[in-house]
């Protein structure tokens, strides 16, 4: 059925079944292929995206359920803990294939937005559902540090 | 299925005659051309604006007049950054500015984008892209340099002698002279190569050797990276597959009447592989097939448990083996041995479960098709996809993506997934492109899993209380039979097994190794690092219980019988000096050592675990590499992080089981792969090195599982024998 969906700061309209998971409404629907599919079934964080400032995994969200709340990807991802995501990650070059980075980087948005400056502890636990194959979890926990830093400074 | 059949693992890399040389670098003949083609794929933000003039210099360097140098990368970039690496070594020999460097990955064009070290086939794999293409990219390099630096002399009408070239600019200090590369570009590509080249020195690189940033990480970290998965043509639609729940199951009959009543599924076909149901888009895909009810015939399948299979193999490993090193007399010298210890060990089958599934996007033309993948074997895939088509391979057009991840599972002798994709479009008749998609479940039960082994080793210490005796038998499947490939295996024995196993550094008097080839049904592939990823293991684990045995300490036994090796001596000294060996950890912890060489490169780690209860924590991980000259420290720094977690993660918790032949994982929540909370501390160190450079992206996998358990013996008293290690020590 036809609804809208605010994404990125526009209300858009999409015509989907109401089980059809926000992830591929996004990735096949408007095209915003950012997020990523990784396991379908909340267990891997490629397909983290923000409603209304929290990470969720789009992939078991269905669309219906979004109702009037605010879906952020990566596209649009802004904001000063958005920024100092995105250049602590160039900046460590965090990435390896890169696969599960975007929905690490909205993970990580996230936590920063709540959390300014995070223990290991804390970004443990807030990015225990982004999984990486290519392990590079030892500069993802940096660079979040060094996000953190640079949003204080 | 290829020609000639020429494939060895070590090809020798031809020694060229100048006239061989240019038509390795592509610039025999007067063939440079000038104008926009845009065969491959730009991987690279910010590439040459539409209408820049382009200038070729032979198949792997353009000079656009926009000033950006775009090197045509013939390898897949799975995150082990080739796209990085590659244009590092151009830009050094072209006097590059980094800031300039693009990159395109290549199309599938095997008489110019061969991988060297393999033969005719373009590929990726073996940690081998930067060593093939040091000598052919530097050479290519330093030909274009000379040529842009004989088209300003001709320009300027100065000796080309007094030219300088420097960060992208060429300068004649006398006349005050200057040009961009962009500038001379177009005059430079009409010149006549050079006759000779010089390379430079290693001491004289002003950019390998240090920190610049990845050119893929713009595109990684804003969403603008496409990955197979993203790619969307015009009319394309979604296919989703239902394997057999064994393998070799085939298909008895199904009912597609409940799948076709989806909205959005527009066909349900039958192929080899399965049955294939295809819609408007992945949710309808995966809906049609829920409700697809397909009859198995499991007649010719595997329907045996891992267990039993595990069973026959330790009854095959009774039997002899072929031999595959012998030196001394092993049998004799255990016979007469002071103490003597046999053990056994045991590794299951891992998936590469790469963040991207598996996915091809294929659109069939008139005499042609395009393939959009992360291809790993371009050459591969050409023939597979040409031979289901009847079309010749050069009809194939491959457009290579970054792939998610690999980890050796792109890179299929069959092509599976490939094959599957374009079996799809050719059933439905070509009517439109097809995305096959295949689900985490699909992709966890798919099979090309690293091959389960049994291995037995004996070891013996002689009165001068020195390990006299090696024994090692490998049971496993071969990775080659049945496969392109099988012309590699030498006399029964797949080297691939034993590598790593065959060739043990270790100044041992008496060594035989032996390979008990085993069979199954279940299919297999290369794992990153392959052989090494289980003969590192059972070597240096039971290297580690052998110095217990002979009352040394396992790091200096290392270097004793490692005294001839200069390589390995220094990357050992190096990790036990940054780990401070021999400083006391305290309480409940312990440490380990580990070295292994593959793919050229010697790593060495050193573990640090800590005992908690029932459990326990991995605290540090330091590690030494000499891989030659490090092309990009922070990607070798990277890789060795990445290859630490890699083989953190399978030795923790990763194995596929299967049960009555049916794989028992199927997502991430049965095969339980590292997270951020057990991701140790780690510290890299690399050995600086003027030798060739050799591969980073597998070798720091191999030390970290033995140099674990050894850690966790120091710690415990217990030794491990048996992968995952789960709660094994404590149950
Ligand atoms: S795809 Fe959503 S959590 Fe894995
Ligand atoms: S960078 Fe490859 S999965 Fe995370």
């Amino acid at each position: 059925m036809k609804r809208k969906i605010n994404v990125n700061g526009d209300a858009l309209e999409v015509d989907v079944p109401d089980d059809k998971p926000l992830l591929w409404v996004l990735r096949e629907d408007l095209h915003l292929t950012g997020a990523k599919y990784g396991c379908g079934i909340a267990q891997c964080g490629a397909c983290t995206v923000l409603l209304d400032g929290s990470a969720v995994r789009s992939c078991v969200m269905p669309v219906s359920a979004v109702g009037e709340q605010q879906v952020t990807t990566i596209e649009g991802a802004d904001g000063p803990a958005a920024a100092a995501v995105t250049s602590a990650w160039r900046d460590l070059d965090v990435v390896q294939c890169g696969y599960c980075q975007t929905g690490q980087m909205m993970s990580a948005t996230a936590l920063l937005e709540t959390n300014p400056s995070p223990s290991d502890q804390e970004i443990d636990s807030a990015m225990r559902g982004n999984l990486c194959r290519c392990n590079t979890y030892y500069r993802i926990r940096a660079a979040i540090h060094r996000a953190a830093d640079e949003m204080e400074g | 299925m290829f020609e000639n059949g020429r494939f060895s693992a070590k090809f020798p890399r031809p020694t060229l005659d100048r006239r061989g040389f240019l038509q390795v670098i592509g610039l025999s003949g007067a063939g440079f051309l000038i104008g926009c083609s845009r065969s491959g794929e730009t991987v690279t933000a910010g590439g040459d604006p539409d209408g820049a003039a382009i200038a070729e210099f032979g198949p792997f360097i353009r000079i656009g007049s926009d000033n950006a140098v775009t090197v045509v990368i013939k390898h897949l970039d799975k995150g082990q950054g080739v796209t990085t690496g590659l244009p590092t070594i151009v830009a050094e020999e072209l006097d590059a500015a980094w800031t300039q460097m693009r990159a395109e990955f290549a199309p599938a064009d095997v008489s110019l984008y061969n991988n060297l070290s393999w033969g005719p086939i373009q590929g990726t794999g073996g940690s081998s892209s930067v060593a093939n293409s040091w000598m052919q990219l530097r050479e290519a390099a330093a030909a274009a340099r000379s040529m842009l630096v004989t088209a300003a002399s001709e320009k300027w009408q100065v000796a080309s002698d007094e030219i300088t070239v420097s960060s992208g600019v060429v300068g004649h200090r006398a006349s005050g002279n200057s040009a961009t590369f962009g500038d001379l570009a177009a005059r430079a590509a009409g010149v006549a190569p050079p006759a000779t080249l010089t390379l430079k020195k290693p001491q004289d690189f002003s950019l390998i050797g240090t920190r610049l940033p990845r050119l893929d990480s713009p595109a990684k970290t804003d969403g603008s990276a496409e990955f197979t998965i993203d790619i969307s043509r015009p009319g394309m639609v979604v296919a989703l597959v239902a394997h057999p729940p064994r393998f070799g199951a085939t298909v008895r009959s199904f009912d597609a009447s409940q799948s076709l009543e989806v909205a959005g599924v527009s066909d349900v076909v039958e192929i080899p592989r399965g049955v294939a149901v295809v819609a408007d888009s992945f949710w309808s895909a995966k809906k049609g097939r829920d409700a697809l009810t397909v009859d198995w015939d499991f007649s010719k399948a595997e329907n045996r448990s891992s267990e039993e299979i595990f069973a026959h193999y330790k009854e095959l490993a009774q039997g002899d083996g072929l031999v595959a090193h012998e030196s001394g007399d092993a049998a004799a010298s255990l016979a007469s041995a002071q103490a003597t210890v046999r053990r056994e060990f045991r590794f299951p089958f891992l998936a590469h479960a790469a963040m991207e599934p598996m996915d091809c996007v294929v659109e069939i033309g008139d005499q042609k098709c395009d393939i959009w993948t992360g291809s790993q074997f371009q050459t591969n895939d050409q023939y597979v996809a040409a031979e289901i088509l009847g079309i010749q391979p050069e009809q194939v057009e491959i457009h290579t993506h970054f792939a998610g991840g690999s980890f050796g599972r792109r890179a299929v002798p069959d092509s599976d997934y490939v094959a599957e994709a374009v079996t799809i479009a050719k059933a439905i008749g070509g009517r439109a492109p097809v995305k096959l998609i295949w689900t985490r479940e699909d992709d966890m039960r798919a099979g090309r899993y690293r091959p389960m082994s049994h291995h037995v080793l004996e070891g013996g210490v002689d009165d001068s209380g020195e390990v006299s005796a090696w024994r090692h038998k490998v049971t496993m499947q071969s990775f080659m039979a049945g496969t392109a490939f099988e012309a590699m295996i030498q006399n029964g024995i797949d080297g691939s097994s034993v590598e790593g196993a065959r060739n043990l550094p270790y100044a041992i008097e008496n060594m035989r190794v032996e390979l008990q080839p085993a069979e199954n049904g279940v299919p297999t592939l290369w794992w990153r690092s392959v052989g090494h990823s289980h003969n590192a293991f059972a070597t240096e684990a039971f290297f580690d219980e052998m110095a217990h045995l002979a009352g040394k300490d396992p790091y200096e036994y290392r270097r004793d019988l490692l005294a001839e090796h200069p390589r390995y001596l220094q990357v050992l000294d190096l990790v036990a000096k940054k780990a401070g060996w021999g400083d006391s950890l305290g309480e409940n912890r312990g440490r380990g050592i580990a070295i292994h060489k593959s793919y050229g490169t010697i790593v060495a780690e050193v573990v640090d675990v800590t005992l908690t209860g029932n459990s326990f924590t991995v605290d540090k991980v330091y590690c030494a590499v000499d891989c030659g000259i490090a092309i990009n420290p922070d990607v070798v720094r990277a890789q060795m992080e990445g290859g630490i977690g890699f083989g953190l993660s399978a030795a923790l918790r990763e194995q596929v089981t299967l049960e009555n032949g049916e794989v028992q994982q199927t997502n991430f929540n049965t095969y339980r792969s590292l997270r951020i909370d057990e991701m140790p501390d780690i510290e890299v160190h690399i050995v600086p090195s003027n030798r060739e450079p050799s591969g980073v992206g597998e070798p720091g996998v191999p030390p970290l599982a033995p140099a674990l358990a050894n850690a966790l013996f120091d710690a415990s008293g217990r030794r491990v024998y048996r992968l995952p290690i789960g709660d094994q020590l404590w149950s």
